[in-house]
This record gives structure tokens, C-alpha cells and sequence, in this order.
């Protein structure tokens, strides 16, 4: 039972409250942003394998169009996000500091950028196992951030029995405001990839959980909701890492999902809300996924704002667009606490891709690192309760291997509220990021 | 875009909100001031001198050190201010001065650098010098004075300004001269284990009593822990359960004979235990990290506390019992590592 919110609100222990900056952009309605030049469609953008080019230099394609296809099951289609012509198939430096394969399209500016149509569906005449193929048609990855494949998730293990589905639209991080804005803009279908969802995974029941800074968005889903109580929506409490999966069961249902286990090891299924709507867009008329929304936010800019970003489209356009004023600056894809770094003008906006965040003035600049000073500020706040002081002093001893072991290094799903806390300044989670990566590797090696 | 912008990297999180460490500790120094103050006006220029000398040894020492390991000094961290000023209240407010240069030296040489300063050592530095100074001058370090002596800001204490290796001038005679009425020399704590006289629970409370330069007045204690508790720079835990240890296992022994053994509310007013409690056993760096480790660390210094009392050779009963508790720290965590989420 969950102890927390039996008084008040429906939460989760420890945690941290960083402030939200969301009013910056939350009154911001979605509004297209205009396309560019050219855009640059990695292969991989998606947790599996990634996509295989069907196309060939010089080739014109229409927006819509299929571009590159599945690699197998745990693999995503690729779809052309403009109307143009294949440039060339090329590198493109990622955000792990690697370069990756990617489809250079030239837009042809002159063209209206109409959408390739295709045949309709209806999906409750689908059985499961089409369903889930047609959810991999649309090429759907978590839009959360996570980049999984969705019909993957979908496609629960034949033992399971998934009970509930939660639908989260706890947006914990500062800044981004993608999911407030789809959940008041695109309500309808956003229920629809609801039912899809439920569907898909056998499930009666469906819960959305959304922070309680959001009180609109409940008022805007409500009068949405089936009268057979089969979706409901429920406030949980505004604090940081509301939005992971371990969190966001907990304070719904009070339940811990068994380390090193997926959620439908307790009968739950999670899906980001951004996911499901885009779901219940795309899939009854067989479209693919090519754009999404991203908030732009952040020091500097003098347009900040919610915008329907074309997949593929490069850094350079948005902060031109979005008139960045600065000479200096980080340029985060994703929220301040686990975004990715991008460190060049030219990185795309890919499927995963919530925000891009430009911080500069709002940026805790502090390099120097002190000794741990055991004051447990970190103990206090990590959601799992593991020992980040502990385990920041193995790293620093380079003893991954009984970090991984003894103080359960693999259960940190890295949501940085150790560092955020520590007045050493010791880079607690980037040291245990460092430390997976070198386990794996070895793991690998010993295998 | 007018022109390219200069791109910084760095990985996730970008944002942070944590005082720093300096910060802390200035804090500290700050929760300490008032305490510094009232000592002032206890015991007189004496225990002022004696509060500057540690202090400025403490500070001396640590830089001195960083120098020789050729290392950037480090007393910027304000650590060493809190070890001078922790130390000095622990003293008694007669202490010659050159030994009190002593005791801090011994306290960051032997209790912080050799470990690796800040954040390595095992035991409370100021306890550590506070132990070396027991060992070395027995005689001084158990010589008391009466608190609000008529002429206490005018002149020092005679042994205050004893000179090094000089046997200091016998207070005795000052003593007798400033007292009003009879003043034993003793503290309570040695009137209860010597004589088994009890002195008002009232009294030790509000700091009217003989003792230690800082450690009298229990009531400012938690004032000022308080203070520090809610800027989150002090673990309340930590005090919380030692003073919990204390009250247990004094209660046991006063339920099983009430005449011989002391009330729980003297043992905790008394001798500093409340100023231990709150200044001394949560220092961070010696005590545990893990929420039943801190409980099982708080309770463990009480009941050792309250055994050393009643049944050991010495008075100072709090002091070892931190010094052990700091000891048994590792072996505590090893133990007491929290259930994960999800984990069995």
C-alpha cells in the first residue's frame, strides 16, 4: 500500500522539486514550424535495430512516403517527412559522440508539402497481432524520450496479463511543455491511441496521470471520458522523477515493479501521452511517423514556444527560427535533468526528440569537484534509495564491477537527482553512466 | 542566426540546486557563534582566548600541511574553523593556551590530514585532539572554574597564560577568591559519579552551571542545532536518536535503582551530552550515510554514553562514545544498505 497517499496526494518517496520554468512556454499552442531546407533522417532512431533504406540518391519523395524499412521486429519504419529529393545517404554525428547513417533530403521548396494519403483502417476490426503490425507501420517509438519501439511494448509476453494501462503526462522535467500542449490540443486523439493501446494489450482499464501543476488538462480531458469509467484521469503530485515508469506506478497504484522486471511483470503497460496521440492520429489512416511537436525553450531566445517540428530537422533552423540571440550556449535535446547533448548545429531533431533546450544563464556552471562529504543529501533524494554516495566513491576507484554487485548500480535509471543535490558538486550520475557503459562492454567481452 | 554560437558540452543533469560545501560550513561556524558568545560571558576573556588560539591553530595547521603536500589550501572550506571552535568548547575555560595551540594542531594533523583531509577522516577531528589532550595533560584538562565570576572580563584565569612545558599556576586560590559561595571545582558530572550529589536538571539546562567553555547550556544547544536543522545542514536524525539512546538506557538504570543512578533528564542536560549530541556525533563525515545506520550510530553513541557514565573510570563519557561510534561507522553501513525500489 502506498503509505504516501493514503494522506493527500498520490505520490512517491524522496525525489526533488526543481523549479519548473513551464510558464514560459505552456500557453504556447502548437504551431507548424516552417520546413527546412533540407532535413537529415537518421536510420536509427529507435532502441533496436535501425531502419533499411529503400531509397536511392537522386529519388524524389513525397512527404509521407515510406523512406526506409523495418529491420525485423524490434526495428521502425522511416518515413520522408517533406516533399524533395534524396541528396545522398551519410554520416551523421549522434548524440553518444558516434556518427550514424542518415537520409539527406533536399526540400523542394516550391512544393504545398502535401501528405501521401493512404488507405483507412479501422481498427477495431483488427485483430491484436495486426493491430501491433499496424502500430509498427506507423513507425511509433516512445515519444517520451526512450525511443522504444511501441508495438514491441504491445506485444506482451503470452503469461502476462496486463490489468492497466497508464498513460503518463506527468512531464516532471523543467522546461518542456510538448506533453501539456498535446494533452489540451489533441484530445480526441489522444483518447483514440488510448483505445488502440488498451486494445493492443488486452487491458480493461486505462489511468492517465497527469502532475498536478496541469489542472486544465484535466478539466479539458474529463468531459472526454467514456461514461463506463474504463479511462480515468488522475492528479498525482508535482515533483521530480514523477514521470519515470517506477515512479508514476508507484503513486498510482502503489505497487513496485520487481527490480531488473518489466512493468507487465505486474500486470501494467506504460505509454507516453505524446505516443498514444500520435497513435490515435496516424494508424486509422496507415500514416507514418514524420513530425512531432517540441517545445523550444530555454536562454536567449526570443521566440520560445511549442512547434510542429518536421522529423529531421537540424538545430540550425530551429534557434534561427526560434531567433537565438546568444553567443554562448548548451544545447540540450530533452529536459535540463537527463537530456541529451547535442554538440553541433547540424543534429537533426529525431523521434525521440521532446525539446530542444538552449541554457546558458539558467546552467549550474561549477567545475570543481570536492570529496564526498557523506552529509547523505543524495540518500535522501534518490527515488530507487540506492547509495549514491557509496557508489560515487567506487567509481572514483574504478570498482564497477562491485558497484554493479553489492550497491544494485543497474537499478538506477540515471534521473540525476544525486547530483542535483550534492554540495561536493561530484558528477554522481554521470560517473554511474560511465560505469554501466564500461560494465556492459566487459560483460560483453567476458561473454 | 547571425553568426555560429560557441556550443558548450557536458552530460545531463545541467541544472543543480545544493549549497555548497563552503556554505555548509560556514553555517555551521554561524550555528556555532551564539554558543561562542554565551561561553564569553560564562567564563570571560579566558574562554575567548581560548576559542582564538584553537581556532587559529586549527586553520595554521591545515594550511601548514596543504603547503608541504604541495596542494592548494584548503581552510577556505571554513572545516577547520568548526574543529577550532568545537574543540575550544570542549576544553575547560582555565585550559592554558599553548596546550589548547596543541590540541588543535593534533586535531587536523592527526584527525583530518593524515587521513586525506575533508571527507576522508574517520574519527571527529575535534574529538581527536580533544582525546590526545585528555591523554597528555590530564591535570589541566579536569581543572574547572566557576561560570560568571565577578571579574571574568577583566582578567584571565590564572592558567589560561601558563607557558609551555611550565606547570600552570594553581587555580584554587583564584577560585576561592571569585566564588561566592563554595565552589567545589567540580562538574556535575564528577559531583554525581564522585560524591552522588544531583545537581537541578534546571540548571544544567540553561548553562548555570560549571563545565566545559561551550558545552553548558543546553537550551541554546537546540536553539542553534534547530537553526541548522532547517537550513538542512544538520542531520536532526543524528542528534535525535543519540539523545533517544541516552534516555532509554539512563531510564533502564534509574527504573532499576533510583537512588543510586542518575535521572534520564540529568544525563542528557548534563556534561555536554546535548552539545555532543547535536554538534559533535552529526558530523557528516564520521557518521553514517544510511537512514538505519543513522539511527543504529545515534543509539549506540547514547547507551555507550550512558555505561562510560555510570560505570567508567572518567567523566567524559560522550566523547569515546562518539569516537567509537565514528569507529563502528563502516560496519554499520555495510549493514544497514536501504531496501531498493523493487529490490526484496
Amino acid at each position: 500500500m502506498n503509505l504516501l497517499s493514503l494522506f493527500g496526494k498520490k505520490t512517491f518517496p524522496k525525489g526533488i522539486h526543481p523549479e519548473g520554468f513551464k510558464e514560459e512556454t505552456h500557453d504556447h499552442q502548437a504551431r507548424r514550424l516552417p520546413f527546412p531546407e533540407h532535413v537529415i533522417l537518421p536510420l536509427s532512431q529507435n532502441i533496436g535495430k535501425p531502419a533499411v533504406s529503400i531509397v536511392h540518391v537522386g529519388q524524389q519523395v513525397q512527404r509521407g512516403e515510406l523512406i526506409a524499412k523495418a529491420d525485423g521486429f524490434m526495428s521502425v519504419p522511416l518515413h520522408a517527412s517533406v516533399t524533395g529529393t534524396v541528396k545522398k545517404l551519410d554520416l551523421v554525428p549522434n548524440a553518444r559522440g558516434g556518427k550514424e547513417q542518415a537520409i539527406y533530403i533536399d526540400t523542394a521548396l516550391s512544393s504545398t508539402q502535401t501528405l501521401l494519403s493512404h488507405e483507412h483502417v479501422d481498427f477495431d476490426k483488427l485483430s491484436r497481432k495486426d493491430l501491433i503490425q499496424a502500430v509498427q507501420n506507423t513507425g511509433m517509438v516512445g515519444l517520451g524520450g526512450a525511443s522504444f519501439p511501441t508495438h514491441v511494448k504491445m506485444n506482451i509476453p503470452d503469461d502476462c496479463i496486463i490489468h492497466t494501462i497508464i498513460i503518463n503526462g506527468c512531464e516532471c522535467e523543467p522546461f518542456l511543455t510538448t506533453d501539456h500542449r498535446i494533452m489540451l490540443e489533441q484530445v480526441e486523439y489522444l483518447i483514440r491511441g488510448i483505445r488502440i493501446a488498451m486494445k493492443s494489450v488486452d487491458a480493461p482499464r486505462a489511468i492517465i496521470g497527469v502532475e498536478d501543476n496541469k489542472i486544465n488538462v484535466l478539466e479539458a480531458i474529463k468531459p472526454h471520458l467514456p461514461d463506463d469509467g474504463s479511462i480515468t484521469i488522475e492528479a498525482v503530485a508535482t515533483k521530480y522523477p514523477q514521470g519515470a515508469e517506477k515512479m508514476l506506478v508507484y503513486s498510482l497504484l502503489g505497487e513496485e515493479i520487481p527490480s531488473g522486471k518489466l512493468p507487465s511483470s505486474i500486470g501494467v503497460a506504460i505509454f507516453n501521452v505524446a505516443t498514444l496521440a500520435a497513435i490515435g492520429e496516424l494508424l486509422p489512416y496507415s500514416q507514418g511517423l514524420i513530425e512531432r511537436i517540441v517545445t523550444i525553450t530555454g536562454d536567449d531566445l526570443n521566440k520560445p514556444g511549442n512547434y510542429l517540428v518536421p522529423l529531421g530537422t537540424p538545430l540550425s533552423h530551429i534557434l534561427e527560427y526560434a531567433e537565438f540571440t546568444g553567443n554562448e550556449a548548451e544545447l540540450i535535446l530533452g529536459g535540463p535533468m537527463m537530456g541529451m547533448p547535442a554538440g553541433f548545429l547540424d543534429t537533426p531533431v529525431k523521434k525521440g526528440t521532446g525539446a530542444v533546450l538552449v541554457l546558458d544563464k539558467r546552467a549550474t556552471k561549477r567545475d570543481d569537484i570536492l570529496p564526498c562529504i557523506k552529509c547523505s543529501m543524495c540518500l535522501q533524494v534518490c527515488p530507487i534509495n540506492l547509495n549514491p554516495s557509496e557508489l560515487g566513491m567506487l567509481a572514483v576507484k574504478r570498482q564497477y564491477d562491485v558497484m554493479e554487485e553489492k550497491y544494485h548500480l543497474n537499478d538506477c535509471f540515471e534521473c540525476g537527482c544525486c547530483s542535483y543535490v550534492c554540495p561536493s558538486n561530484i558528477p554522481l550520475v554521470q560517473y554511474f553512466r560511465i560505469a554501466k557503459t564500461l560494465n556492459r562492454e566487459r560483460h560483453r567481452m567476458e561473454s | 542566426m547571425a553568426k555560429q554560437p560557441k556550443i558548450d558540452i557536458r552530460t545531463s543533469p545541467y541544472i543543480r540546486k545544493a549549497p555548497t560545501v563552503a556554505e555548509i560550513m560556514r553555517n555551521v561556524v554561524y550555528a556555532l557563534l551564539p554558543l561562542a558568545v554565551y561561553a564569553v560571558y560564562q567564563f570571560g576573556i579566558s574562554a575567548l582566548a581560548l576559542m582564538i588560539v584553537t581556532v587559529l591553530s586549527c586553520i595554521g595547521t591545515e594550511h601548514l600541511f596543504c603547503k608541504l603536500s604541495h596542494k592548494k589550501t584548503t581552510i577556505g572550506d571554513a572545516s577547520a574553523i568548526i574543529t577550532g571552535l568545537l574543540l575550544a568548547m570542549t576544553l575547560p575555560p582555565g585550559f592554558p593556551l599553548w596546550m589548547g595551540a596543541v590540541a588543535g594542531f593534533t586535531a587536523i594533523a592527526m584527525g583530518k590530514t593524515l587521513f586525506g583531509g575533508l571527507g576522508f577522516n574517520v574519527f571527529n577531528p575535534a574529538l581527536v585532539g580533544r582525546a590526545f589532550i585528555q591523554a597528555a595533560f590530564p591535570v589541566s584538562i579536569t581543572t574547572w572554574t566557576p561560570a560568571l565570576a565577578s571579574n571574568r572580563f577583566i582578567e584571565f584565569i590564572p592558567s589560561t597564560l601558563a607557558l609551555p612545558f611550565m606547570k600552570p599556576s594553581p587555580t584554587a586560590e583564584w577560585t576561592a577568591q571569585v566564588s561566592i559561595d563554595g565552589f567545589s571545582g567540580a562538574t556535575p558530572l564528577a559531583l554525581m559519579k564522585f560524591q552522588g550529589i544531583m545537581t537541578d536538571s534546571m540548571d544544567l539546562f540553561l548553562g548555570l552551571t560549571a563545565g566545559s567553555t561551550g558545552e553548558t547550556s543546553a537550551l541554546l544547544v537546540l536553539i542553534c542545532g534547530a537553526y541548522l536543522a532547517y537550513k538542512k545542514m544538520l542531520d536532526w536524525r543524528i542528534p535525535a536518536a543519540v539523545i533517544l539512546g541516552t534516555l532509554i538506557a539512563s531510564e533502564c538504570f534509574y527504573l532499576i535503582d533510583t537512588a543510586k543512578y542518575p535521572s534520564p533528564a540529568f544525563m542528557i542536560f548534563s556534561g555536554g551530552l546535548m552539545f555532543a549530541a547535536v554538534f559533535m556525533a552529526s558530523d557528516m563525515v564520521a557518521s553514517p550515510v544510511t537512514p538505519l545506520g543513522i539511527l543504529v550510530f545515534g543509539l549506540l553513541v547514547g547507551f555507550l554514553t550512558v555505561i562510560i557514565r555510570l560505570f567508567g573510570g572518567l567523566t567524559e563519557a560522550v566523547m569515546y562514545a562518539i569516537l567509537f561510534g565514528n569507529a563502528a561507522t563502516p560496519i554499520i553501513e555495510s549493514y544497514t544498505q536501504p531496501r531498493i525500489y523493487g529490490g526484496k
